[in-house]
């Protein structure tokens, strides 16, 4: 919205430039967001906030100023010929509720025209197009004083009267802007004797408006309730100056003033005659209630005392009248046109914008209470340095995806969106997944070929009328391991394909410090994962994490040029477990033994049975068990592998002696051939 | 010339010092040519062999030459020496036998311009770590911290927040709904919070003043991504309650707050401005951080502050009476402020970021620089 400073001046003697002005007004309240042109064409970008509709004008602004330089504020006097006659126009407001006020005056024998320059060029400088001079009365008034007002071609309305109802089901309007609109019961109309002549404080109707050929006018300036222009300008989809104002609230005493103010500019442009007095339906009275100040409360929400004279000075200019009562009391009468002030505390932020927030000293509060942490501060805590160090770099992406992948991603019911920005994110994200997916081929498609990221976010769930917020970790993984590594720089330096085991190691080192009774790994994870180099991690009977290579499919479809791998951990069964507090455990004193076995087993049994086997020994000196190498090929043969393992020993009160660790070696060895193991030579 | 023990004549101690300095020097040259086993079994008994080695000489010119008054002081030198051309020859052989001879050192040298082994660090998202810092400024300040949810009710994003149904001040705030809520009441509908002041109520809802908390946190807008919008973005939002609160601790809290986040020469202005839970409400600037808060910079307009030498960001206030009222609070006995800023818009503003759907598609090339 612009608004001209040299407009401004019409109404208050300013004493300073404009962008002084422009700053200063900008610390009151009235924000001035850019400067444009130069001297008499200097126009402001405003930014009125939605509660001052009363400053969405030259006038309201001025007054602001006067307030802020304390300076006298100019009337708005038009000066009016007599009026001849009496007019014959009826106004019926049929919805007192909805419309309080409306007045009216009739124009005899104008003619229709260009504006003259003055106004026409006031105009331009705020981007409005001239029209004519009638049309243009009405947008000067509204630019100078906030009223919007409106101008019928008389001899167009039928039956020489207004009537302010509700539309009829079915009726029709074609409004200014050559729409043809249907009318339901739930919209205000300005009708005449016959039809809808305009949507109540949106715009008016096409087949009465003013044209060259129009000779009386008939003007209108009425108050409309604000929620119902809200409503009608929605459902319209109809968004005007005139609405804009009206719904946030205009100044029920201004109507006539407009009216008035209107039919001076009309007449001085384009002659006629003025007929009969103003009409001024009042159906019902717009009282602003006074409000009570009291200067302690000014102290108390501020926190600095400011001086009766001052708080006397600024309100009083703003338009409101104070009346001493007892001690630090006053009454307040709150101006027509600002219908934001209500209560003390309006008054109070009144009082300090105009005082100068800057001026106001910056002081600390003093402290009490406790502080109090989020409850799983700590594991968020603990988990994102994990990730840090591990090498994923920490990822937010959208919280939306699409329908297709919610459902292919997840099995829960998931939250569409009313208004979504695209398709592609029309659903609350039910798996972290697609996400990361998205942004793994965002790198691999720029030519970032080694990635590691992480999320940490919510999935979102529908559980009947409710929504259900579950916090996650996403972990995707691509290329290679130590990509960045001189082949041959050192022994085994090399850089080397990521693999299910760099994940699985990475998802061990996240789930390691909580504290569990049962932890195993299952191959049953969901069926985006590749089936053979997936796996769930089970604790304490939930899934608290499910991880592997995406399906080739999956990947396919999503056009992964690679291998890609992924995690879920689920926080919200995992933080179900407490970290493990830390306990100091005595050092070994004892040499340790080492024995090795090599076997060679079917490809059916795993290695978790393998495990199993030795700790169902219940060797109590078993410090571990764990495999060193793993074989597979032509020697071994087909379905089998063969495997390498180290047996740890180490008792706590004694050194071992040979022939224990020679009995524990057979056990173990035993165990083994039992599981089906042929032991190597 | 190979080194030979001198007879000694004079025995002063600063011509016995002299002595001794002369023998440690060819010891230690003799130990530095030494390249093999051979060469040091020839050095060893060159100064250790019974017969004739250096130390036997030592015993012989210098010891046994010595008059009466000066024996002792000649005996303590001698075995002085002893025990240091034992240790230099011991750590002689010690030296072969590592392979630490001059040629093998020379052969395992490295080229140590060629780039380290890095264990790949993950980076930090500049906007959780910008979020994290906010977070602790606040803490340090005895400020709580609190979270709720992203899916809200109508209820906690707008009514108890003073938002009136059909209050044009909704419009501002581009919400995006969940379908199907039209069967539900107004204030029980679902949509995706458009800021983190629902936590505000939350947090009054369950706990009586003195209340002291911020809440980080992602909202969500109707807007489509561009390099200046992003359907998600994150704020942190703040709010105490207590006894005696004003207008005046506010500001005091923000200025602070600015200077800790951008550096003690910050300096902040405050202006008035609209929010339905707030009032008075004020909108905060700091001093332009690129050019000073001069407006320009490098000869021309500043282009981060449009020259005002002024940056927008946050909105604050003191807590409008009616919330107070839909948390069972008392007006008239307590007081208190809130505020909001924006994480992205500041940390677009510490690392000069020109387009926030960076932070938003996981472009390794971005992250990788807050590494």
């Amino acid at each position: 919205m612009k608004l001209s400073p040299a407009w401004l001046r019409d109404f208050v003697d300013l004493p300073i430039d404009y962008r002084r002005l422009a700053d200063e007004l900008t610390l009151a309240g009235v924000a001035v967001e850019g400067i444009s042109g130069e001297g008499e064409s200097t126009a402001y970008e405003m930014e009125i906030t939605t509660n001052r509709p009363d400053a969405m004008n030259h006038y309201g602004v001025a007054r602001e100023a006067s307030a802020l330089y304390d300076l006298p504020l100019k009337a708005i006097e038009p000066k009016l010929p007599a009026a001849q006659g009496k007019s014959d126009v009826t106004i019926d407001i049929q919805e007192p509720e909805l419309c309080p006020r409306f007045t009216a005056r009739e124009i005899r024998n104008a003619t229709i025209k260009p504006s003259p320059s003055n106004i026409a060029s006031r105009l331009q400088l705020l981007d409005q197009r001239p029209i004519s001079n009638a049309v243009d009365a009405t947008n000067y008034v509204l630019w100078e004083s906030g009223k919007p007002t409106h101008v019928f071609d008389l001899d167009l309305l039928e039956g020489r009267r207004l009537v302010i109802r509700k539309a009829r089901e079915g009726e029709t309007l074609k409004t200014l802007d050559g729409v043809e609109r249907k009318l339901t019961p739930e919209d205000l109309v300005v009708a005449d004797a016959v039809k809808a002549v305009g949507l109540a404080g949106v715009m008016g109707g096409f087949d009465t408006m003013i044209t060259e050929k129009t000779r009386n006018i008939l003007i209108e300036s009425a108050w409309w309730d604000p929620v119902t222009v809200r409503h009608m300008s929605k459902r319209h989809g109809l968004h005007t100056d005139a609405s804009h104002r009206f719904e946030r609230g205009a100044d029920f005493e201004s109507t006539v003033l407009s009216t008035n103010r209107v039919a001076e500019l009309i007449l001085t442009s384009g002659g006629g005659t003025l007929v009969g007095d103003v009409i001024d339906v009042v159906a019902r009275k717009l009282d602003l209630a006074p409000v009570e100040l009291d200067l302690r409360e000014v102290y108390r929400i501020l926190g600095e005392k400011l001086s009766t004279l001052e708080i006397n000075r600024i309100l009083t200019r703003l338009g409101f009248t104070l009346t001493a009562g007892s001690e630090d009391r006053y009454l307040v009468q709150i101006p027509s046109w600002r219908l934001d002030v209500e209560r003390e505390i309006d008054i109070i932020e009144e009082i300090a914008r105009l005082h100068g927030y800057d001026k106001f000293a910056n002081t600390l509060p003093a402290y009490s209470g406790e502080v109090v942490e989020v409850a799983d501060a700590q594991k968020d805590a603990r988990l994102r340095s994990s990730l840090l160090a591990l090498g994923y770099s920490e990822t937010i992406s959208l919280t939306f995806i699409s329908k297709d992948d919610a459902k292919r991603f997840s099995t829960a019911a998931e939250l569409d969106l009313e208004n979504p920005i695209s398709d592609e994110a029309s659903v609350m994200r039910t798996s972290m997944v697609p996400g990361m997916l998205n942004m793994l081929a965002y790198n691999l498609n720029r030519g970032t070929d080694n990635v590691r990221l992480f999320e940490a976010g919510k999935v979102f769930e529908a559980s009947g009328e409710k929504s259900v917020e579950l916090k996650r970790i996403a972990m995707g993984a691509t290329g290679n391991v130590n990509a960045e590594v001189v082949h041959g720089l050192a022994p085994g330096a090399a850089a080397r394909p990521l693999s299910f085991f760099d994940l699985k190691g990475d998802v061990e080192q996240l789930l390691a410090p909580f504290a569990h009774w049962t932890f195993y790994f299952d191959s049953q994870t969901a069926d985006y994962y590749h089936p053979g180099r997936s796996a769930r991690a089970v604790m304490d009977g939930a899934m608290v994490a499910q991880f592997g290579q995406i399906h080739p499919e999956v990947a396919a479809a999503r056009k992964l040029k690679q291998d890609v791998f992924v995690a879920e951990i689920y926080l919200d069964r995992l933080y179900q477990h407490d970290l493990e507090a830390v306990r100091y455990e005595p050092l070994p004193r004892f040499p340790a033994v080492e024995r090795d076995f090599s076997f060679i087993f079917d490809d059916a049994v795993a290695f978790d049975k393998i495990r199993q086997a030795v700790d169902d020994l219940e060797i109590e000196e078993l410090r571990s068990f764990a495999p060193v190498e793993i074989f597979r090929g032509d020697k071994v043969g087909a379905g089998k592998y063969s495997i390498l393992m180290r047996a740890k020993l180490q008792s706590r009160e004694r050194t071992l002696r040979d022939d224990e660790v020679a009995q524990w070696s057979a056990q173990i060895t035993k165990a083994l051939e039992t599981l089906g193991g042929v032991q190597r030579a | 010339m190979p080194y030979t023990v001198p007879k000694l004549t004079n025995f002063s101690a600063a011509a016995l010092d002299s002595a001794v300095r002369e023998l440690l020097s060819a010891l230690e040259q003799e130990s530095a040519m030494v390249a093999s086993e051979n060469d040091w079994k020839i050095y060893r008994d060159r100064w250790m062999a019974r017969k004739n080695g250096v130390l036997t000489q030592l015993n012989d010119l210098w010891l046994k030459a010595a008059p009466g008054p000066s024996k002792k002081e000649v005996g303590q030198r001698v075995n002085e020496l002893k025990g240091k051309v034992e240790h230099t020859v011991e750590a002689t052989l010690a030296r072969i036998q590592s392979g630490a001879s001059s040629g093998k050192l020379a052969a395992e040298r490295l080229d140590i311009t060629l780039p380290g082994i890095r264990r790949p660090l993950g980076a930090e998202h500049p906007v959780i770590k910008t979020m994290n810092e906010i977070v602790s400024v606040f803490r340090n300040l005895g400020y709580s911290v609190e979270e709720g949810p992203e899916i809200e009710t109508d209820y906690y994003n707008f009514e108890a927040l003073n938002f009136p149904p059909n209050h044009p001040a909704r419009d501002t705030q581009d919400t995006l709904f969940i379908v199907g809520q039209e069967s539900k009441v107004l204030r029980d509908r679902l949509l995706l919070r458009t800021h983190t002041s629902p936590v505000q109520i939350r947090t009054m809802e369950k706990m009586k003043p003195p209340v002291r908390v911020v809440c980080p946190g992602k909202v969500h807008r109707n807007d489509a991504p561009d390099a200046t919008h992003s359907p998600i973005f994150h704020q942190v939002e703040g709010l105490a309650v207590d006894t005696d609160i004003t207008f005046c601790d506010l500001k005091g809290t923000l200025d602070h707050a600015m200077k800790a986040l951008f550096g003690s020469s910050v300096k902040t202005r405050f202006y008035p401005s609209f929010f339905p839970f707030t009032e008075p409400s004020a909108d905060v600037q700091i001093s332009c951080i690129f050019c000073g808060g001069k407006g320009t910079r490098d000869g021309g307009p500043c282009r981060n502050c449009k020259a005002s030498g002024w940056i927008e960001l946050l909105g604050c206030g003191m807590v409008d009476p009616n919330v107070y009222g839909f948390v069972d609070y008392d007006p008239a006995k307590v007081s208190g402020f809130a505020f909001g800023m924006g994480v992205e818009r500041i940390a677009i503003l510490k690392y000069g970021v020109d387009d926030i759907q960076l932070f938003f598609n996981g472009d390794v090339r971005f992250l990788e620089q807050f590494g």
